[in-house]
């Protein structure tokens, strides 16, 4: 249900710490490595740019519907999000202990463009860790839930990692994709990919688009309270399954008749068209609620 | 270096390997055992298209030849740029990729890529970087993104980053640098069947003992905080 937009505490807008606030049951968020513990990258130093004691990212344990969980929540505001040393080995650190503890979950709260190019190397290595260490967690029996609301997203290879979790609650305002629309129009030109136009880039990356799709499990409002009862409703309907030879066969054929369908594509609207939505154009429009009836409305 | 005399050092006793769409795929005979040999060629943009056909090719593997190693040939400029691509999500088709290494893995398959000419960005995490130990051969290009694009997305000027990239080993681009940070296991002066067996012996050894990179990457001097920092959050008492 759709809370009234007076009481909405928007995801979108929240900090790292303050979706954690808002995420988890009232005052059992602990923290791992506290800022005190840890310190700021050295590389950006060496840069003359201001760093921050978590580097971007807090990462710990705490409660969701009594349920024990282990949690990672990345501060788009910092550095977009980005993966850089120190915040890459923190998010590491956390899915090898969720090996070992095994809390119900691990919610992995995605606000980032990906690497962080100014420690590159470091940042590119950090994300293949955590790639293996989501699989090694999801593998141990803990799901890894994905969380996308935030004002960068999930892109680069923070995008591969979301895809690579057990499903990904998203709100219209997340976008999910690979390269940054910015990057794409900067190498390939204005006329592949316009990233000053909104509404386009929405269509192309957006959580109603990856939710329509099929990319991601559930769409959510932009609302702290939102996310927490999606989260709970997707470990509540989940059993994680370890990784099988039948399960990747079925995504594989999935994957290929998608290309095979719609690899002309290159907007939203025509993909909903041909996902059997009758009125594209009021996708843009519609809320969370509406959207999801429609999708649940759509031939398979 | 050519694919073919790539293929010719590798596998002096025989291989058989096609390569359709900038994708390689085949069967190679090494002193020891048959291998599958996989990868992009030409610099190859990795698309929906590609990433599925190897990742088909991985399945193919896991389910006819149980536990025949893997030989991941890694020639990538990265992800493909394109609308349409980012349409039906290539991160997600790079996502199913990686997992089709992994569940390779874990079923027994040893695997190690050799990066021959250029692996970058999105291109390299999907498959090269997951293999159990990569290998650049010694002129290989690798990096995370274009100086032009880097430079639109950072702010800092094209000419800085030139500057910085010859001066920084975190930042800059380069297989040896990855070699001294642990995401590169070992520079091959020139492909070679001995290097090949050996790396095929310790990537068996590799795989099941997990993800060693931190480590390696502190042992060479190349990243001083990773693995300390992973130590502290796995095994520090929660509010510590």
């Amino acid at each position: 249900m759709n809370a009234p937009l007076a009481n909405r505490k928007s995801w979108f807008e929240a900090t790292a710490r303050a979706r954690i606030g808002g995420l988890l049951d009232a005052g059992s968020f602990v923290e791992f490595l506290q800022p005190a513990a840890s310190q700021p990258s050295p590389h950006l130093a060496q840069l003359d740019l201001p760093g921050a004691f978590d580097d971007g990212v807090v990462v710990g344990c705490g409660r969701l519907e009594k349920m024990p969980i282990f949690v990672i929540a990345q501060e788009g505001q910092f550095i977009g999000g980005s993966v850089g040393e120190i915040h890459g080995a923190k998010i590491v650190g956390t899915l090898r202990r969720a090996v070992e503890e095994k809390p119900a979950a691990v919610l992995f709260l995605i606000d980032s463009g990906g690497v962080r190019l100014h420690e590159a190397n470091a940042g590119l290595i950090a994300i293949s860790e955590i790639m293996r260490a989501v699989l090694d967690a999801r593998a141990a029996g803990v799901p890894v839930v994905a969380l996308v609301g935030g004002s960068c997203g999930a892109f680069g290879g923070m995008g591969i990692v979301a895809k690579l979790c057990s499903g990904i609650v998203i709100s219209e305002e997340g976008r999910l994709a690979l390269s940054g629309p910015e990057v794409i129009e900067t190498v390939m030109g204005v006329e592949e990919f316009d990233a000053k136009d909104r509404a386009l880039v929405w269509r192309v990356t957006g959580g109603k688009h990856r939710y329509l799709m099929g990319d991601c499990a559930l769409l959510v409002d932009d609302d702290l309270a939102a996310f927490r009862s999606g989260a709970a409703e997707f470990l509540t309907g989940w059993r994680e399954a370890g990784p099988s030879l039948a399960a990747l066969r079925s995504s594989q054929q999935a994957l290929e008749n998608r290309l095979a369908a719609y690899a002309t594509y290159r907007d939203g609207l025509d993909v909903w068209a041909a996902l059997g939505v009758a009125q594209p154009d009021s996708v843009p429009l519609l809320d969370s609620d509406r959207l999801v009836a429609l999708k649940k409305g759509l031939p398979t | 270096m050519s694919l073919n005399d790539i293929l010719d050092s590798l596998f002096p006793t025989g291989h058989a390997v096609a390569v359709a769409n900038s994708v390689i795929t085949g069967q190679a005979q090494t002193a020891h055992c048959p291998v599958a040999v996989l990868g992009t060629t030409d610099a190859a943009a990795i698309d929906h298209a590609m990433a599925l056909a190897l990742s088909a090719f991985i399945l193919d593997t896991v389910e006819r030849h149980p536990g025949r190693p893997l030989v991941f040939l890694v020639d990538t400029c990265g992800q493909a740029l394109s609308r349409s691509q980012e349409l039906l999500c290539l991160n997600g088709s790079l996502a199913h990729l990686a997992q089709c290494v992994d569940l390779a893995r874990r079923q027994g398959h040893a695997s190690l890529s050799l990066v021959t000419a250029n692996a970058v960005s999105g291109g390299f995490l999907s498959f090269g970087l997951m293999a159990d130990q990569a290998y650049a051969l010694a002129d290989a290009q690798v990096r995370v993104m274009d100086l032009r694009a880097m430079s639109r997305v950072t702010k800092i000027a094209h000419e800085r980053l030139v500057e910085l990239a010859a001066a920084s080993p975190i930042f800059a681009p380069g297989a040896e640098n990855y070699r001294r940070m642990g995401g590169i296991e070992a520079i091959w002066p020139t492909p070679s069947a001995e290097r090949l067996a050996g790396a095929l012996v310790a990537a068996g050894q590799a795989g099941p003992a997990g993800d060693r990179r931190m480590a390696s990457g502190q042992r060479r001097g190349g990243r001083q905080l990773a693995a300390a920092i992973a130590e502290a959050v796995h095994h520090a008492a929660a509010g510590a």
